[in-house]
C-alpha cells in the first residue's frame, strides 16, 4: 500500500519533468532497467574503441593519427561518465567489469563487426556515431538525474566525431577511382548495421514501454531510427555515394525516407555473439584488465605506504 | 569479487572561469590525491572546461536525505520576512 503512494508521487515527478536522483526513492524495475541500460552504453563507448584503435598505427597522416587518438580518448572519457552515472544506483565498478567478461552485460552489437579499410574510419564516424548521437541526444532528456547530466557532457564532446569522420568520407569520394570505391565499401558495409543500432521495432521491443512511460527513454526506437535515416540520406547524397537499399526513398505523405524490411537475423545472430568480432572484442578487453593489474596493485600499495608514512612522520 | 578493485570513489568539481562558483562535473576512481587530481584533468577537462579542479572523497561529502526533504527545507517558507519582497517602502523612494 506504501508503495503503491510511493510510486504515483514517483510517476508524478516524472510526469512534471522533475529529474530522479541517486538518494529519491525509485521503483525497484527503474533502477534495474538503468543499471542495465547505462552499464552497456558505459561499455559500449569502451569497447568502441577497439575497432578504431585497429587503425591507429595505420593512419594516413599525422594529423590523422592526432585527431583518431583525440577521439579515442573521448570515447574512454565517455566510458567513464556513463560508469560513475551507473555507480550511483548502487553498483560497484568492479561488479559492472564482472558482468561484462562474464558475458552477462552487452554492448552495443555495432562493435562486433570488423574495421577493413581506412574508410571505415569515416563510415564510423559519420555513420555510428552519427547513429549514437541521434540517440544520446535524446537521452539527454532522460529522466535519471546523472545519466542526463552525463549525456549532456557527451553530446558537446561527440559532434567532432561525426564530423570527422564524414570528412573522411568526403575525402575519399572526391578522391581516385580507387578511394571513391573504397568509401562506398565502407558505406555498404556499416549502413545496415548503423540502422540496427537503435535496436528491434517498436512492436517488438521488450522493454520500450514502461521505459517510455518512466521517461528513461524520451523517443521510440522506431522514431530515433527514422530521423537518423532521414538525416543521413541527404548527407550521403551530397558525397556522391549510393546507399545499399533499393527501395530507400522519400515518401510525400509521411515526410519520411521509407527503407527495406531489416535484417533482424543478422542482428539477433550477432547480439548472440556470432559476429565476427564478438570473441575477439571480449578477449581483447579481458587481457587490457589483466595486463593492468599490476599496475592498479602497485598503483594500490604506493597510496598505502604514503599513508603509513604520514603517521610515522 | 577479488580484492582487484579501482580505488576510491572521488568527486570532482570544476572552476570554468576566475570568479565562478565550483560546480560538481562528476566522479572518478583514483587510489590517492595526485592520482585523482591527474585523472581530473584527462578526465573532465580536455577542452579547456576549467580553470580550478577540487575533488573530495565521495564518503567524506555530507548530504541530505531525499527523504528529509519537507521537514528540512519547509520551515523557510515562513519566513517571508527574509526576502525583500516583504516590506513595504514608500513611492517614489529609489534605490532601495
Amino acid at each position: 500500500m506504501e508503495n503503491e503512494k510511493k510510486l504515483e508521487q514517483f510517476q508524478g515527478k516524472i510526469d512534471a519533468n522533475i529529474k530522479i536522483e541517486p538518494k529519491d526513492w525509485m521503483p525497484e524495475k527503474y533502477r534495474q532497467t538503468l543499471i542495465r541500460q547505462i552499464s552497456q552504453h558505459a561499455h559500449s563507448e569502451i569497447i568502441g574503441m577497439q575497432p578504431e584503435g585497429n587503425w591507429l598505427t595505420r593512419a594516413p597522416s599525422l594529423r590523422a593519427k592526432k585527431i583518431l587518438m583525440a577521439k579515442i580518448q573521448d570515447e574512454a572519457g565517455h566510458g567513464l561518465y556513463l560508469y560513475c552515472a551507473a555507480e550511483t544506483l548502487g553498483v560497484k565498478r568492479e561488479q559492472f567489469l564482472e558482468w561484462l567478461h562474464e558475458g552477462k552485460a552487452k554492448y552495443s552489437s555495432v562493435f562486433n563487426y570488423p574495421t577493413l579499410t581506412w574508410a571505415d574510419m569515416g563510415a564510423v564516424g559519420w555513420l555510428v556515431d552519427g547513429a549514437a548521437i541521434v540517440n544520446q541526444v535524446s537521452l539527454q532528456g532522460t529522466s535519471y538525474g546523472p545519466y542526463a547530466r552525463a549525456m549532456v557532457k557527451i553530446c558537446m564532446e561527440e559532434s567532432f566525431h561525426q564530423r570527422q569522420g564524414f570528412e573522411i568520407m568526403v575525402e575519399l569520394a572526391k578522391g581516385t577511382k580507387e578511394q571513391k570505391q573504397m568509401a562506398q565499401d565502407a558505406l555498404n558495409r556499416w549502413w545496415w548495421p548503423s540502422i540496427m543500432m537503435f535496436g528491434p521495432h517498436d512492436s517488438e521491443s521488450a522493454h520500450s514501454n514502461q521505459s517510455l512511460k518512466w521517461k528513461i527513454k524520451r523517443a521510440s526506437n522506431d522514431e530515433l531510427r527514422q530521423s537518423y535515416i532521414d538525416k543521413t540520406i541527404e548527407q550521403g547524397h551530397h558525397l556522391g555515394l549510393t546507399f545499399p537499399d533499393p527501395n530507400l526513398k522519400f515518401n510525400e505523405t509521411t515526410k519520411h525516407y521509407d527503407y527495406s524490411p531489416i535484417d533482424w537475423d543478422e542482428f539477433w545472430n550477432v547480439v548472440k555473439g556470432n559476429g565476427a568480432g564478438n570473441k575477439l572484442r571480449l578477449k581483447h578487453h579481458i587481457k587490457a584488465h589483466e595486463d593492468g593489474k599490476w599496475v592498479r596493485e602497485a598503483a594500490k600499495s604506493y597510496s598505502k605506504k604514503m599513508n603509513l608514512s604520514k603517521k610515522i612522520a | 569479487m577479488s580484492s582487484d578493485d579501482q580505488g576510491i570513489l572521488w568527486e570532482v568539481f570544476i572552476q570554468v572561469k576566475a570568479g565562478r562558483p565550483y560546480k560538481h562535473i562528476g566522479s572518478l576512481h583514483a587510489y590517492d590525491k595526485e592520482m585523482a587530481m591527474k585523472s581530473a584533468r584527462d578526465l573532465y577537462t580536455r577542452r579547456n572546461e576549467g580553470n580550478g579542479i577540487w575533488i573530495v572523497k565521495a564518503e567524506d561529502i555530507i548530504s541530505s536525505e531525499a527523504s528529509d526533504g519537507e521537514a528540512f527545507f519547509d520551515p523557510s517558507n515562513d519566513k517571508v520576512y527574509r526576502h525583500p519582497t516583504f516590506y513595504k517602502i514608500p513611492d517614489g523612494v529609489k534605490h532601495i
